[in-house]
């Protein structure tokens, strides 16, 4: 099923166009007791690609992408990242290997500023106090050159931003370190029109830059404007991996809710 | 550093220029207030008000003599609240340290006892490490088996009283004969040393504060004006001449009794060890992320159980600083403590100096200034002849106030989404 399935072996395969991959999952299973989340998932993420992760409700997409990120450990299964074998068993983990996640809950803390937020988890320290300044400084900077201007003050606690604004800070948090892939789950589904085309602007320039991009969407439309490749996870499978120029909607949509297609993509003209 | 270079055309209306001027400044801390972010401020207010009430009711109130004995009585409140503190801004609750602190006072005295002998210092880190001991086991319980601290602590306040009551005794009590102990609440600095040690803190505070705020102006980002920095160093000057003034004034009956009690330094000390502690450090800062959201600070690679730990660790500590206290003023310890009472005193002391009993806000200073709140109305109550039974209805009846301006200024807080 997977057009990936074949060229399992101790070290990386290399992958079906002769580029190595960013990182490399192969057979991927995480299991909750009795119950199987994900079976047997393969799947390459490139660099400077956007891949989109579609899947309805429930076929494993927030486990898969949590497996990346180190918050749950995979039952079983091997990970190879720039051609070197890992074990991501905690988000320790995976931000060292510059793995950085926009969760869809955004997982800021209300109470914390937004500098707080941005460097949760890595503060820099002189002596034995917090490095108000240089965070500060840092911070500034990485809202600068994402143009997110709208915030009065980088000090005041994100209780008080809006749903745009917070999202922002959540992307900015990730982009603030030096990241190879950034993980963004449905980050477009709580956003106005505008905000929509300004993250979705910003994913794009993220991928251009040589970033990896993993997006989780069930926005279609997001799906066909942003993304370069497209994974379909049904009911825990990965049952297509495919470039954009082979998918339409429908195809897309008949592999969610069935796990294939028999269509094949009408040509269309690239997104360039 | 990741930068984009084009960025998309800006959305919405440019970031404002920080305020440069005092006066702007200003009106961007009052539309903080106005936004709910009280701080201190209810509190300060309540306690001026407390203090023109019982004031007019009875002039012996704002007497040097009173006041000197009211910070006296305070300490005990306002460094079980500062450990309480540590719970509460993990959303979390410790109902034992009351007894713990008790326990604390039973070991020290114990081991002062003429027929052990240990010296005092050595006494106190014994009953110090015995508490922060305890806040080990019922935070490693709370944290490493998931109970809820509700309960953990319940278990530790009726097993700790249980503990003392096998050392004491039933209806037993230790008297405490060690000279430098019973000083801690009861021995004064001479006057001089007084001057000299406010000179230096409030001369340490303005060169920190200072040096913060120039540092902050100099890399341009946003910093008080100059002004108001040079005016809170000059008000913390006045505000310890104040103290050091009115402690140094004769407030003897028959001998002349003055100078700063130690039991105020040691208040100090502890609240700025832990102001520090929560404000400056990477630790502190993990205290209010887990507050705020705990599953966000778990994804950023925060370990909760350790800092949930450490966390209980220093509110038993903390209760232990208290217990000192405590049996350093009565000069002995006795089964008659009632750690139940203080414990729910040190919970409505931190609550009714600003802290969220939700978790995520609250400071070491709410504790100090509670706990003054609750003494003053203990103290001011007594001076008036009141029963116990009415100074338990009007604390109470102030906690509920304090936690209705906390929630109605919060009502106008604009909501997270």
């Amino acid at each position: 099923m997977s057009p990936n399935a074949e060229g399992r072996s101790a070290t990386a395969p290399s992958d079906e166009a002769g580029e190595n991959p960013l990182l490399r999952l192969r057979g991927i299973s995480k299991s909750f007791g009795p119950v199987r989340a994900l079976t047997d998932v393969d799947l390459d993420i490139l660099a400077g690609k956007v891949t989109a992760l579609a899947g309805d409700n429930g076929a494993g997409k927030s486990v898969l992408i949590k497996c990346i990120a180190g918050i749950h450990a995979p039952t079983s299964g091997e990970m190879w990242w720039d051609g070197r074998h890992v074990h991501i068993e905690s988000p320790r983990d995976a931000a060292a290997l510059g793995i950085e996640t926009v969760y869809q809950d955004l997982a800021l803390c209300d109470n914390l500023d937004i500098v707080e937020n941005m460097f949760l988890g890595r503060e820099r320290t002189r002596r034995a106090a917090l490095d108000q300044e240089s965070m500060e400084h840092s911070a500034l900077d990485t809202l600068k050159s994402l143009a997110v201007t709208s915030v009065k003050s980088i000090r005041q606690p994100v209780a008080s931003l809006s749903g745009g604004q917070r999202q922002s800070v959540a992307i900015a948090k990730a982009v603030l370190w030096n990241s190879k892939l950034v993980i963004m789950d449905e980050p477009t589904a709580a956003l106005g029109v505008a905000q929509t085309a300004m993250v979705l602007q910003l994913v794009r320039r993220l991928a251009d830059r040589g970033v990896a991009v993993l997006i989780v969407s069930h926005n279609m439309n997001d799906v066909f404007e942003v993304a370069d490749r497209i994974a379909v996870l049904h009911l825990g499978r990965m049952v297509a991996v495919r470039p954009i120029e082979e998918l339409d909607r429908q195809i897309v949509v008949d592999l969610m809710t069935t796990g294939q297609s028999t269509r094949v993509a009408q040509p269309r003209p690239s997104r360039e | 550093m990741s930068k984009l270079d084009d960025a998309p055309p800006v959305p919405e209306e440019a970031k404002p220029e920080p305020p440069a001027t005092a006066a702007g400044y200003l009106r961007t801390s009052l539309a903080r207030v106005k936004g709910g972010e009280t701080g201190v401020l209810p509190v300060i207010a309540g306690l001026l008000l407390v203090s023109v009430l019982f004031q007019s009711l009875n002039s012996n109130f704002l007497t040097a003599g009173n006041l000197v004995n009211l910070l006296v009585q305070a300490a005990v409140f306002s460094l079980l609240a500062m450990g309480q503190v540590f719970a509460l801004l993990l959303g979390e609750i410790d109902l034992s340290i009351g007894f713990v602190a008790g326990l604390s006072a039973v070991v020290m005295a114990e081991r002062v006892q003429p027929n052990v002998g240990w010296p005092w210092w050595l006494a106190i880190l014994s009953a110090l490490a015995v508490c922060a001991a305890i806040g080990a086991l019922q935070g490693s319980l709370i944290t490493r088996l998931g109970l809820p601290s509700f309960v953990v602590t319940l278990g530790g306040l009726l097993f700790w009283q249980g503990v003392m009551l096998v050392i004491l005794g039933s209806g037993g009590s230790l008297l405490i004969q060690d000279a430098q102990i019973n000083a801690i609440s009861s021995g004064n600095l001479s006057r001089l040393a007084g001057w000299v040690l406010m000179l230096v803190v409030v001369g340490v505070y303005g060169v920190y504060t200072w040096r913060v705020d120039a540092h902050r102006r100099e890399a341009g980002l946003t910093a008080p004006p100059a002004a108001l920095t040079l005016t809170k160093i000059v008000l913390a000057l006045l505000g310890g001449a104040a103290l050091v003034v009115l402690c140094n004034a004769d407030r003897g009956i028959l001998l002349p009794v003055y100078g700063v009690p130690w039991v105020v330094l040691l208040v100090f000390a502890v609240l700025a060890a832990w102001t520090f502690l929560l404000g400056r450090t990477r630790f502190g800062l993990y205290i209010y992320a887990i507050g705020g959201n705990a599953e966000a600070a778990r994804r950023a690679g925060v370990g909760l159980a350790r800092i949930r730990t450490y966390a209980f660790i220093l509110a038993s500590f903390t209760a232990g600083i208290a217990g000192v206290a405590y049996a350093s003023r009565l000069r002995s310890i006795s089964t008659a403590i009632d750690g139940g009472t203080l414990v729910l005193y040190a919970v409505a002391a931190a609550v009714i100096g600003g802290t969220s009993l939700f978790g995520g806000r609250g400071k070491a200073i709410h504790g100090v200034l509670g706990g003054l709140v609750i003494a003053a109305i203990d103290n001011g109550m007594g001076l008036l002849g009141f029963s116990a039974a009415s100074k338990y209805m009007v604390t109470a009846v102030v906690l509920i106030v304090a936690v209705t301006i906390d929630a109605v200024a919060r009502r106008n807080r604009p909501a997270g989404t």
